[in-house]
């Protein structure tokens, strides 16, 4: 897909920004996994999500088309309103308990 | 680029969608003036309104003789297969509807709220089996699922509920982060996000192959997520044991139907040439899931929550069928296999919630497996009905499980040929089959068995959701053939 004279022309080479994403996509997932705060969480969501949208927009530089940086911004837009049921969520699970940690939330085994 | 005509963005063929959301949106103003415990207006009206999207959807399949087009500048794909799903959607979202009508008065979280939520999902559903390009797969899962967060939630303050919401969010949308991710590879091997696209650059092999590959393992990682197969599936006992039990039901088909529908569409239109590699992934993912969905299963005390289990092992019968479709030639019949399966589970398992439903008591208890012992006494015909659905959850004969399992496993068997991975997960299939006949029919012994005075509510609109869905079972299973026609002539094509 990359023709050695558009990569020519960039300061930056693609592959950087995508392994760039790669490793914010990773922390991402890392963060997810490790952390014990649902906003934290929440945040580390909102590093891989971001994370795809810096590879699209690179993606979309290297290929010359337009459709990546549309994508980019659908992305940001359904994020938006994650955050705002997410959120709504966490303020109500915190009226109830007083606490956003996740580990707390086990009132169901099996 | 041409502008859009007219004639490319093709209204006429997308029209029960668009019915759905046109009169979702009048209904969420319509709800404003309804009175709050006159809310079941608004659920007659949601039904009325997907009625209104069935009908168009007759026309459109009546009209369109099998032929595909598509639609928004070749944005959707109206084909057999997005018009036999959306029927299942529109079935699914009555009967969750009828469902809901006397529940939520009863736990007292009556909100108008409730039909609109469910009615964008439906919408979301739909968009999603039509999807052509993988950005409307993205905006569709998403439209799917974010009201599905909210109605989980709406037993709020109740503790399970709003824990369930909270780990279905957190889960769901880590499980959007690697769908976006992987579609953002998909785009940087392929270039494009169309799926025609992407069909053509990798017959072509193109040289940033191996990063659509890796792409595709994390598109599969996602819809992993959402039609919960192992060892994707931790969030799912937990939301399906707290959500409110309409919700559970709905969610349990609708949303599986929905991942697996776009799931699907991507491996198998876009990317057959790399079909053996997505096999075999679909191939272990599938017995994973099988045998720990039904072996976790027994040990489950909770009907919802083994039903949660059941639902697991289910989403890995359907992964069967996805796996045996991975050469072209095999494609339609696994496909025809894997929508009918999705047909039948979605009438047994809204039935079989439907009389969870019934058995449940007021402050959300009753869930038990003791709280159904003598319900063969006290409610021969419930009992039953529940005795139907659960042999079709097995698979036993004069059932639709039976039929929808037989399909699944014919498929499997005929696209085995030099795969040894499809082979060993029908056999595993098969096996586990057998394994989970043993926590259905434990329900059946403890029901006519065990001494006990279960407490039934059952309101008209909960027992024509029961009759429906006990009567579709019992067809589908006698006579599936006119169905299975219908399901075989739905064919999965790439146009654009």
């Amino acid at each position: 897909m990359f023709t050695e004279l558009q990569e020519a022309n960039f300061l930056v080479p693609t592959s950087y920004y995508v392994i760039l994403s790669a490793v914010l996509f990773t922390i991402g997932v890392a963060g997810v996994l490790i952390r014990r705060n649902a906003i934290l969480i929440f945040m580390s969501i909102e590093l891989m999500l971001n994370a795809a949208n810096l590879a699209f927009v690179a993606f979309a530089r290297a290929f010359q088309d337009l459709s990546g940086q549309v994508f980019v911004f659908f992305v940001m837009t359904v994020a938006a309103s994650e955050v705002a049921v997410g959120l709504a969520l966490i303020v109500a699970i915190f009226r109830s308990r007083k606490s956003i940690d996740i580990d707390e939330l086990h009132s169901m085994e099996g | 680029m041409n502008l859009p005509t007219l004639e490319s963005i093709n209204l006429l063929a997308v029209l029960p969608v668009l019915i759905v959301f046109g009169w979702t949106l009048v209904l969420l103003v319509i709800d404003l003036f309804i009175p709050s415990g006159r809310k079941y207006w608004t659920a007659w009206l949601g039904i009325l309104g997907l009625l209104g999207a069935a009908v168009a959807l007759a026309v459109r399949f009546i009209d369109a003789r099998g032929a595909a087009v598509t639609a928004f500048d070749g944005m959707l794909t109206v084909d057999g297969f997005s018009l036999f799903l959306q029927a299942i959607f529109i079935l699914t979202a009555v009967i969750g509807i009828l469902l809901a009508l006397d529940f939520l008065p009863r736990h007292k979280i009556e909100r108008g709220e409730y039909y609109i939520l469910l009615l964008f999902t439906t919408g979301g559903m739909m968009i999603m089996s039509m999807a052509a390009d993988l950005i409307v797969v993205f905006l569709a899962l998403e439209l799917l699922s974010i009201p599905l967060y909210i109605l989980t939630g709406f037993a709020r303050p109740r503790a399970d509920s709003e824990e369930a919401a909270m780990k279905y969010f957190l889960l769901g949308a880590f499980a959007s982060g690697f769908l976006v991710f992987g579609i953002a590879l998909t785009y940087g091997g392929t270039g494009t996000t169309s799926l025609v696209g992407v069909f053509n650059q990798l017959a072509e092999g193109e040289p940033s192959r191996d990063l659509a590959l890796v792409g595709m393992a994390l598109i599969l990682v996602g819809f992993g997520f959402k039609v919960a197969a192992v060892p994707f599936h931790m969030w799912t006992p937990d939301v399906y044991q707290g959500a409110p039990t309409p919700v559970t039901a709905f969610m349990s088909v609708g949303a599986k139907a929905g991942g697996f529908a776009a799931l699907m569409r991507i491996l198998i239109v876009a990317m057959p040439a790399v079909g053996e590699a997505w096999g075999m992934l679909v191939a272990i993912l599938a017995m994973l899931t099988m045998i720990l969905g039904n072996v976790v299963a027994i040990a489950q005390r909770n009907i919802k929550r083994m039903l949660a289990y059941s639902s697991i092992a289910h989403a890995g019968y359907i992964l069967v069928a996805v796996s045996a479709a991975q050469r072209p030639e095999d494609a339609p019949l696994a496909v025809s296999a894997a929508i009918f399966y999705l047909l039948t589970y979605a009438f047994t398992n809204l039935g079989a919630f439907g009389v969870v439903l019934a058995v449940e008591r007021e402050d959300g208890s009753g869930n038990l497996l003791e709280d159904f012992a003598g319900l063969g006494r006290s409610k021969p015909v419930l009992a039953a009905i529940m005795t139907l659905f659960m042999l079709s959850l097995t698979g036993m004969p004069v059932s639709a499980g039976l039929v929808g399992k037989f399909f699944v496993f014919q498929a499997a068997i005929n696209a085995s040929v030099g795969n040894p991975w499809i082979l060993a997960a029908a056999i595993v299939g098969i096996v586990t089959s057998v394994i989970s006949a043993f926590y259905y029919i434990r329900i059946i012994l403890i029901m006519y068995m065990q001494e006990g005075e279960p407490q039934v509510v059952l309101k008209p609109a909960l027992t024509v959701a029961l009759a429906l869905t006990a009567l579709a079972t019992l067809i589908l299973g006698i006579i599936p053939a006119p169905v299975f026609q219908l399901a075989k002539d739905a064919l999965l094509t790439l146009v654009g």
